[in-house]
């Protein structure tokens, strides 16, 4: 095979526009059409979306593509079918299974959710105890899940349970797709502390999945799992973001409109935050370069934990800013939001919302504890429970 | 947005495969003549500074004129190459007048854009290690903040690196000067230094003679811009100190065993080196996009710089308590090279400006004002 360059996708995309004008086709449509073209995401397979071009040459579509005023796909409203999802069936996926499920997910269609976390595994997620018993060509699913983000607008579900409690806690699990339209699904809205609901519980209640929506080898289920959490963490780095373009922009323009707010306590700190996201912001940038170099460092794993207290030192401060203002909250109305936007609403909501920048997709002490042992290579602290079987586990 | 916000082109953040060998050489160069044994009997004996170090470096591996175009004698690269120099000066905290006279003394009288006559022959000189200069300015100068003195009579102190130096340049009310560092009337009188490594020097000049090198009015901007590529450039010296204090003490913590495992395997101690891991890496892409817009000429030059003192400074500060620290008593002794990275980065937060300084400066850029 020969592969494709810049050039060639330059064309492809030109042609699909030319094909396809955005100003008089239905939005869905285009996006079919992009994603047939193989132009949805590059370094996808030719049939499933892309052109087994090299990853770093997508900006170069996208340029085209925006220059023309062409949709896009909102990433933002299927963030987990992109960033999770897909790259999972991808790895681990039947090609019935990727011929079903790429496209609706990608153009947006389908929307996904992530059936992993319970209340009684969060951190150490390997523990779960959400029982799947084959049953002829099925599996019964019987269980809780918790944290379920967006599972009220989900279509489809990636969902780890256990497979065989015998075994320690790692081995006896299997990865499957469920069905979130299907009977014994139940779910049921968290509100939390922003006052809305982007989070679930689902209660599972002998839920049939058949074998074929089995991801991978009965038992290889954690496995899989790391394909998915790893892809969770590394999905950020994709653009640039200008100067100012993250938490930071807010405050700082507060800063510059409102004189009347500023004290030196306030103004050190502001300084101080503004250096550490600028900073923040250029690792970011040179970890996009090194991808786009083709020399993936472990920078990523670090970006998370920037993130996370950037985000909330700053938006803590930006409440703080602003005074009286900062004692009111613009709405505690319980909603069910179809996306989630870091950014959006008033400081107050920003202050509450990164809060859960340091839990979601693992804990940033969690983190650290891989920073630790996977880049620095600093010993394991000792375990108990990596040899016993789940069963015996103490919970 | 006000108009500094506004980015033209993407800095450059990664090395170049030239970048890369150019480190290999000075890596290797450093390990086989300055490690720490021998650094240390050095700063307490007469003579700091190894002159074959020097020779094998500014001269041999062609470092002291990166910053020099070929046509000078230099090697016509650029701040990038030298931020890399810098990098393995900071790991190795090895005595040379690197950063003082290869980076700030040269990028002053290359701001001077006169190439012929004196500026040009001396920029020769620097460019092949044969001699080296420094700015008679405080250590602690801060950008654009340089008093200007009299004629050749006045005192200068805390000036690096003076007691290494063959030229003095020293900007006057009058204009920038070159004086030999031997001339009668010049004195270098050393000083007791917190940083061993970059020996400190009070200069007096008592009706010295030396060149006019340039005018007042040329002089101030060059004398900005050479200070300016100092704390630009120094942001990589401190990124290589921290990231020699986080090498070495994932490496300690690894081997050292106390309550029948490695020390390392508390999850107190991994914690606080996983988040200076994560210091290092920042300090690292503030560091290269200082050099690389030193290097381009950007205009968002001021605010790189400052952005990368600002960060740098507290990052390397940081990265050598954590290692005494975490090295227990062992760390808080002479032998014990951790002290030396300690007593530098120290100095190296006051130098060419503190992290505060540089705050200010950012507020100014950024449009950030103060009540
Ligand atoms: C907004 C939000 C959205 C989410 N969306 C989803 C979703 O869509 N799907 C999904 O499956 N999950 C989701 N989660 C769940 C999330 O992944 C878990 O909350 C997270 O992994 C932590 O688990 P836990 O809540 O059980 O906390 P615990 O694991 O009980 O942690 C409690 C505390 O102990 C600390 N801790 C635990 N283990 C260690 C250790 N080994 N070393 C040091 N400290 C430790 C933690 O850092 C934390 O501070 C979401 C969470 C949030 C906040």
């Amino acid at each position: 095979m020969t592969t494709v360059d810049a050039a060639e996708l330059r064309r492809l995309t030109r042609e699909l526009l030319a094909a396809h004008p955005p100003a008089s086709t239905d939005r869905t449509d285009f996006l079919k059409a992009r994603f047939d073209a193989g132009l949805a995401w590059v370094h996808y397979p030719a049939g499933l979306g892309g052109l087994d071009a090299p990853r770093s040459l997508q900006p170069v579509v996208d340029a085209e593509l925006a220059a023309a005023g062409a949709p896009d796909n909102d990433p933002r409203r299927i963030g987990i079918g992109l960033g999770m999802a897909a790259p999972t069936i991808l790895g681990f996926g039947t090609d019935e299974q990727k011929q079903r499920f790429l496209r609706p997910l990608w153009v947006g269609e389908e929307v996904w959710c992530q059936l992993f976390s319970e209340p009684g595994a969060g951190s150490d997620l390997a523990a779960l105890g959400t029982r799947a018993v084959r049953d002829g060509e099925d599996w019964v699913v019987d269980g809780q899940k918790v944290w379920t983000s967006s599972a009220h607008v989900a279509r489809w579900a990636i969902l780890i349970a256990r497979t065989d409690p015998d075994l320690p806690k790692h081995r006896g699990i299997s990865y499957f797709i469920c069905d979130m339209t299907d009977p014994g699904v139940e779910v049921r809205p968290l509100r939390q502390i922003t006052g809305e609901a982007e989070f679930n519980e689902v209660f599972l209640t002998g839920v049939r999945i058949p074998d074929s929506r089995r991801l991978g080898p009965v038992g290889d289920g954690w496995k899989v799992a790391q394909t998915t959490l790893m892809n969770e963490r590394v999905s950020i780095g994709g653009s640039r973001i200008p100067r100012e373009g993250g938490m930071i922009g807010p405050v700082a323009r507060t800063w510059r409109e409102h004189p009347e707010l500023r004290t030196h306590d306030l103004h050190q700190r502001l300084l101080t935050l503004w250096v550490e996201a600028e900073v923040a912001r250029l690792a970011g940038e040179r970890l996009r370069q090194q991808l786009v170099a083709g020399q993936p460092g472990p920078e990523g794993s670090g970006m998370k934990l920037a993130f996370a207290r950037l985000n909330q030192e700053i938006s803590g401060l930006e409440v703080e800013l602003r005074g009286e203002e900062g004692l009111l909250y613009d709405d505690w109305t319980m909603r069910r939001p179809e996306l989630v936007d870091f950014t959006g609403r008033d400081a107050g909501y920003r202050y509450l919302r990164s809060k859960g920048n340091s839990i979601e997709g693992g804990t940033s002490e969690v983190l650290l504890n891989i920073v630790a042992e996977r880049v620095l290579g600093l010993p394991a602290e000792p375990r108990n429970d990596k040899d016993v079987a789940w069963k015996d586990l103490s919970r | 947005m006000t108009a500094q916000t506004e980015e033209t082109v993407a800095p450059d953040l990664l090395y170049s495969e030239a970048e890369d060998d150019l480190r290999a050489a000075v890596r290797s160069l450093l390990a086989d003549r300055a490690d720490a044994p021998t650094v240390i009997a050095r700063i307490e004996s007469d003579t700091p500074y190894d002159p074959q170090l020097w020779k094998a470096l500014g001269a041999d591996i062609g470092a002291a004129g990166l910053l020099v175009p070929e046509k000078l004698g230099g090697q016509g690269a650029s701040h990038r190459e030298a931020a890399v120099v810098l990098e393995e000066l900071g790991r190795s905290v090895a005595p040379a007048p690197y950063l003082t006279s290869a980076v700030v003394a040269t990028e002053t009288l290359l701001a001077l854009g006169t190439e012929d006559g004196p500026v040009g022959e001396l920029l020769g000189e620097l460019a092949a290690g044969r001699k080296v200069a420094v700015l008679a300015v405080p250590f602690s100068a801060e950008v654009g903040t340089v008093a200007v003195t009299g004629t050749l009579d006045g005192i200068v102190t805390a000036v690096a690196d003076a007691a290494a130096a063959d030229l003095l340049l020293v900007p006057t009310s009058d204009g920038l000067y070159a004086v030999e560092a031997g001339a009668t009337g010049v004195t270098v009188e050393p000083l007791v230094a917190l940083d061993l490594t970059r020996p400190l020097a009070t200069v007096t000049l008592t009706a010295a003679t030396g060149t006019r090198l340039a005018d007042a009015e040329a002089a101030r901007p060059a004398v900005r811009r050479g200070l300016l590529a100092g704390a630009g450039l120094l942001a990589s010296e401190q990124l290589g100190l921290a990231e020699w204090c986080l090498t070495e003490t994932v490496r300690y913590t690894r081997d050292r065993h106390q309550f029948n495992r490695p020390v390392g395997s508390f999850q107190a101690l991994k914690h606080r080196m996983a988040q200076l891991w994560l210091q290092v890496v920042s300090a690292r892409a503030a560091a290269r996009n200082a050099a690389d817009a030193l290097a381009s000429g950007s205009p968002d030059t001021p605010l790189a710089v400052a952005v990368a003192q600002a960060y740098c400074s507290g990052v390397a500060v940081r990265a050598a308590e954590e290692c005494i620290q975490l090295h227990g008593g062992i760390g808080m002794t002479w032998e014990h090279p951790a002290h030396l990275y300690l007593k530098r980065a120290k100095a190296d937060s006051i130098a060419y400006g503190t992290a505060g300084r540089h705050r200010d400066a950012i507020a100014e850029l950024m449009e950030l004002p103060a009540p």
